[in-house]
C-alpha cells in the first residue's frame, strides 16, 4: 500500500438520479500521474464517458458535474476549486477553476472532491457536513438569484458554511453560465452553470470541520509555506490595484483590449480606469479569498439609478467584457453589469463576448430591431442591461444568445439565410469558447499567436498555449497549476512550486517529469476528448485550429494600429507546438505518444480520429 | 481576578483585515500541527463582502467563562492574561460558552476539550502571520493600566453590523 499525503484518494460520488451516496477510493497512482483538480477531471471522464464521448450530451444526464481540489489546495497560499465536466462549449474537458472556501471545505470534510452523476427530478441542493451528506429539497430557492440564495441558504443550514450555487442562468441552461462561488466568483469557462442546472441542482454547501490530511514532509511544507507567502506579499503593485488596472494598461499600454467586440484593441479614455475606480468606488481595499496572501479582491459599490450594486473589482476581465467590449466607458454602470452578471450566475466573460457580437450585429444591420424588440447601440445601460438579463432567462433573442457566441453564430446564419462564415467572423471565439479579454494582435501581451488556437481549453486566456514547450509559456503550466489545484496569481516560479507540491505529496516530480510526462498526459487526454467533441459540435483541426477571424484584421488604432497575426505564422507555430509535445500534424496525439505517458487504452479511439481526418 | 501590568490583548483593525483567514492556518498549524481551520482559536466571520470580523478570546476582565466552568478546568494565566484550558477536567459541557458574551469558545469534532485563544504564551501566531503577509490587521499590546478603551466579546454578526456592514450601506440583507 502506498501512502498518499496531502491528499486523501477519497471522492464524494452523490447520484442525483436514484439518490444514492457513496465514496469512491481513488487509487494514489492515478494522483502520481494526473496530479488531481483538472487532470483528475480529464482522467475520470476518460474513465467514465470516453468511449461514448460523442453521444454524451453535456447537458443530459449522463453528464458528470465534478467539484475537485487537487494535492495543493489548502497548503498553498491562495485557495482554487477545479470544476469541471463536459462542457456544454467546447464539448471537450475544461477545468474551470474558482476562488472558494469550499475547496478547503472539502478536503476538511474527508473528501479530495465530489462527483455528482445523474439528474434529479426536482430541484435539490446538496448538503454535505462531514461524513453526513443530504440531498435536500430545493424547491424554495429554485429561481433565487445570488443574494437571495446566500441569505436564505444561510437560513436553511444555519451558520455561513461555504457553498457553489447556480442563479437563474444555469436553472434555464444557459451555455455562458458559471457555477458561482460567495457573491462573486465564478467558475466561467466551460458552462458547468448549465452542467449544474440540467442536473437540477441548485447548491453545493460544503461543512468540513476535521483537519486536511497530513502532510509528507511538514518541516519543509512550513518553511517553503512561509518563502511563498513573503515572495507574494511583496507584490505591491497587485495588492495595491488586483488586476483591475488592466482596464487601463491593457488597452492604453499595450493594445490588447477588447474594445466594441474586439473591432479595436486600444483606448485612451483615462476616465475608463483603475484609479477612478479606486477614488469613486472601492469601499474595501485589500480583500482577500481564503489563505492569501496577495489580496488582489477590492469591494467596490456604485449607485446607478438608485439601485445599488456590490461586487469585486470590477477585475480586468469584467472591466473588459461589460466595459469596453460594450462600449461602455461609465466606470459606475460597469460595476452595476458586473454585479448583475455575478447576481444572474452568468459568466461575464462568455456573455460579455455574445453581447458584444450581438450589439456589433446590430450595428451592422445583421440583426434588426424587430429581431431584438429594442435598440442595441454601443455603450447604452439601459439596453445592455436588459439584454444580459434576456439571455439569462432565455427570453426573445436572449433565447438563442444563451447559446454562446458560437452557437448564436450559427442559428443566427440559419435565420438570416446567410453562410455561416458571414457571421462566425464576428465571432470572437476558439472552439464555442469566448476568447478572454488578452488580444494577441499588438504582440505587447502575454499570449502568442497561437495562444488560443492550439489551447486545449479553447479561448481560455488562463490556459493558453505558447513556446517552448517545456517551459511557463506552454499550457502545460496552466495546467499544471489547476491539477494541482492553486492560484495563478499567487503560484510562484516553477522550481519553488515542484518543491511545495513535492513536500506536500512525498512525491519526487522532476522539471523533466513535469514537462515531458505529467503535463504532455493531460493534454493529450483533454485533446483527445477536445477532439472527440459532439453530439451538437465538433472540431477539425484544420478549421478550427485558428484564431477568430478578427485577429487577421489589422488594429485600426492605437500606437500598433496596423498590427496583426499572419496565418503562416499560426501555422508554423502549431507545427513546432504540436510537435514538441508529440502530436501529428494535426495535433493529434501519435501512438508512440500516448503508449510513452501511459495512455495506452486511448490508442484506439484516437486511431478512429486518425482515420476520420484521412491521416492513418 | 487580576489586571496585571505586562498582560497581552491582541487588537484588531476591522478596516486592514482582508478576510484571508491565514491567522486561522498559522493557529491551527501552531497548535493542532495540520491545517485545520474548524479547530483554530481565531475566526473569521463575513457576513457582509470586505466586512471581516475576526472573532477570538479577548479576556474579559471578569473572566466569565472561568466563573462558570463547573470542573475548574478554565484558568487565567497571570503572565499573558489567557484563559488556559486543562483537557483532562474539560467535560465540553460547554458552560463556558453559553457564559461568553461573545459565544467565543470553540467545540469542534475530533477535539476532546473546547478551544480557547492561549496567546500562544505570548506570542500569538495569529498576529505574527498577519504581519508576514503585510496585513497587521492584528496586533499584539502590553495591556495598559487604563481599560477604559479594549475590544469586548461580542457575537461577530452584531460586530459586523456595528463597523459597516448595514442594510443601509450594503442594501441587502445579511
Amino acid at each position: 500500500m502506498i501512502r498518499a499525503y496531502g491528499i486523501w484518494g477519497r471522492l464524494l460520488v452523490v447520484d442525483l438520479a436514484s439518490g444514492r451516496v457513496s465514496a469512491e477510493s481513488v487509487h494514489p497512482v492515478v494522483y502520481r500521474m494526473f496530479v488531481g483538480g483538472r487532470g483528475l477531471a480529464a482522467y475520470l471522464l476518460w474513465r467514465e464517458l470516453g468511449r461514448r464521448w460523442r453521444e454524451v450530451d453535456p447537458l443530459g444526464p449522463e453528464n458528470m458535474l465534478l467539484i475537485l481540489t487537487g494535492p495543493l489546495t489548502g497548503y498553498y497560499p491562495g485557495i482554487k476549486l477545479v470544476v469541471s465536466g463536459k462542457s456544454p462549449q467546447s464539448n471537450g474537458v475544461v477545468g474551470s477553476a474558482v476562488s472558494s472556501h469550499v475547496a478547503y471545505a472539502i478536503k476538511a470534510a474527508g473528501y479530495d472532491g465530489i462527483v455528482v452523476r445523474g439528474a434529479s427530478r426536482d430541484p435539490v441542493y446538496l448538503y454535505v457536513k462531514d461524513d453526513a451528506v443530504e440531498i435536500r429539497d430545493a424547491g424554495r430557492l429554485w429561481g433565487l438569484r445570488g443574494l437571495e440564495l446566500i441569505g436564505a441558504l444561510r437560513k436553511e443550514v444555519g451558520g455561513d458554511p461555504p457553498s457553489l450555487y447556480i442563479g437563474p442562468a444555469g436553472e434555464n441552461l444557459v451555455r455562458t453560465a458559471a457555477v458561482m462561488a460567495r457573491w462573486f466568483h465564478a467558475a466561467g469557462y466551460g458552462g458547468y452553470g448549465a452542467v449544474m442546472g440540467s442536473k437540477r441542482l441548485k447548491a453545493v454547501v460544503v461543512d468540513g470541520t476535521g483537519p486536511l490530511p497530513p502532510v509528507a514532509d511538514r518541516d519543509e511544507f512550513l518553511k517553503l509555506r512561509h518563502e511563498v507567502i513573503d515572495k507574494v506579499a511583496s507584490r505591491t503593485t497587485f495588492r495595491m490595484w488586483g488586476t483591475t488596472s488592466g482596464i487601463w494598461s491593457v488597452g492604453h499600454d499595450t493594445s490588447s483590449e477588447p474594445v466594441r467586440n474586439w473591432q479595436e484593441e486600444w483606448h485612451d479614455r483615462d476616465e475608463f480606469s483603475h484609479v477612478v475606480i479606486q477614488r469613486r468606488h472601492w469601499v474595501k481595499n485589500p480583500w482577500a479569498d481564503w489563505g492569501c496572501p496577495l489580496a488582489c479582491m477590492k469591494v467596490s459599490r456604485a449607485v446607478v439609478d438608485g439601485n445599488a450594486y456590490v461586487t469585486d473589482g470590477p477585475d480586468y476581465e469584467m472591466g473588459a467584457y461589460l466595459g469596453s467590449d460594450l462600449g461602455l466607458f461609465e466606470v459606475d454602470k460597469v460595476i452595476a453589469l458586473t454585479s448583475l452578471a455575478d447576481d444572474l450566475g452568468l459568466c461575464g466573460i462568455q456573455t460579455g463576448n455574445v453581447l458584444g457580437f450581438a450589439v456589433e450585429l446590430y450595428d451592422r444591420g445583421v440583426l434588426s430591431r424587430e429581431d431584438v424588440g429594442y435598440e442595441l447601440a454601443w455603450g447604452d445601460f439601459g439596453s445592455l442591461k436588459r439584454l444580459l438579463e434576456d439571455v439569462a432567462y432565455r427570453r426573445g433573442i436572449g433565447s438563442f444568445l444563451a447559446e454562446g457566441t458560437y452557437r448564436a453564430a450559427l442559428e443566427i446564419a440559419r435565420r438570416k439565410g446567410l453562410p455561416a462564415e458571414e457571421v462566425l467572423r464576428y465571432a470572437v471565439q476558439v472552439k464555442g469558447v469566448g476568447v478572454g479579454a488578452h488580444g494577441i494582435r499588438s504582440r505587447r501581451d502575454y499570449p502568442q499567436p497561437i495562444a488560443y488556437a492550439a489551447s486545449v481549453q479553447g479561448g481560455d486566456h488562463t490556459s493558453v498555449a505558447g513556446l517552448p514547450v517545456d517551459s511557463e509559456e506552454s499550457e502545460i503550466w496552466p495546467a499544471f497549476l489547476d491539477s494541482a489545484v492553486v492560484c495563478m496569481f499567487t503560484s510562484v516560479e516553477e522550481a519553488t512550486m515542484l518543491r511545495f507540491l513535492n513536500a506536500v505529496t512525498g512525491w519526487s516530480v522532476t522539471r523533466e517529469e513535469l514537462y515531458r510526462t505529467v503535463g504532455p498526459r493531460i493534454l493529450a487526454l483533454q485533446r483527445v476528448l477536445l477532439l472527440l467533441g459532439g453530439p451538437d459540435a465538433r472540431w477539425d483541426p484544420r478549421v478550427h485550429d485558428d484564431n477568430p477571424p478578427r485577429f487577421y484584421e489589422p488594429l485600426p488604432t492605437g500606437p500598433y494600429a496596423g498590427s496583426a497575426v499572419t496565418r503562416e505564422e499560426v501555422s508554423r507555430g502549431l507545427a513546432d507546438y504540436y510537435k514538441q509535445l508529440g502530436w501529428d500534424e494535426l495535433g493529434v496525439p501519435t501512438e508512440e505518444t500516448l503508449k510513452r505517458l501511459g495512455l495506452h487504452d486511448v490508442v484506439e479511439i484516437v486511431r478512429g480520429i486518425r482515420r476520420e481526418l484521412g491521416t492513418g | 481576578m487580576s489586571s496585571q501590568r505586562g498582560q497581552l490583548w491582541i487588537l484588531v483593525d476591522y478596516s486592514l483585515c482582508t478576510g484571508c483567514r491565514l491567522c486561522e492556518i498559522a493557529c491551527s498549524l501552531k497548535h493542532e500541527g495540520a491545517v485545520w481551520p474548524a479547530a483554530s482559536r481565531i475566526t473569521v466571520y463575513e457576513y457582509y463582502p470586505g466586512v471581516a470580523v475576526p472573532h477570538y478570546c479577548v479576556q474579559c476582565p471578569d473572566y466569565p467563562c472561568v466563573a462558570a466552568c463547573p470542573t475548574k478546568a478554565l484558568r487565567v494565566d497571570q503572565a499573558t492574561g489567557a484563559v488556559l484550558v486543562d483537557p483532562s477536567l474539560c467535560t465540553l459541557c460547554a458552560k463556558c460558552v453559553e457564559a461568553c458574551p461573545g459565544r467565543v469558545p470553540r467545540i469542534v469534532g475530533g477535539k476532546p476539550h473546547v478551544l480557547i485563544c492561549d496567546l500562544c504564551g505570548g506570542d500569538p501566531a495569529c498576529a505574527r502571520e498577519c504581519a508576514r503577509a503585510g496585513y497587521n490587521a492584528l496586533r499584539v499590546v502590553r495591556r495598559p493600566a487604563n481599560t477604559a478603551v479594549k475590544h469586548y466579546a461580542r457575537p461577530p454578526d452584531l460586530v459586523a453590523e456595528e463597523i459597516g456592514g448595514s442594510r443601509a450601506v450594503w442594501g441587502w440583507e445579511r
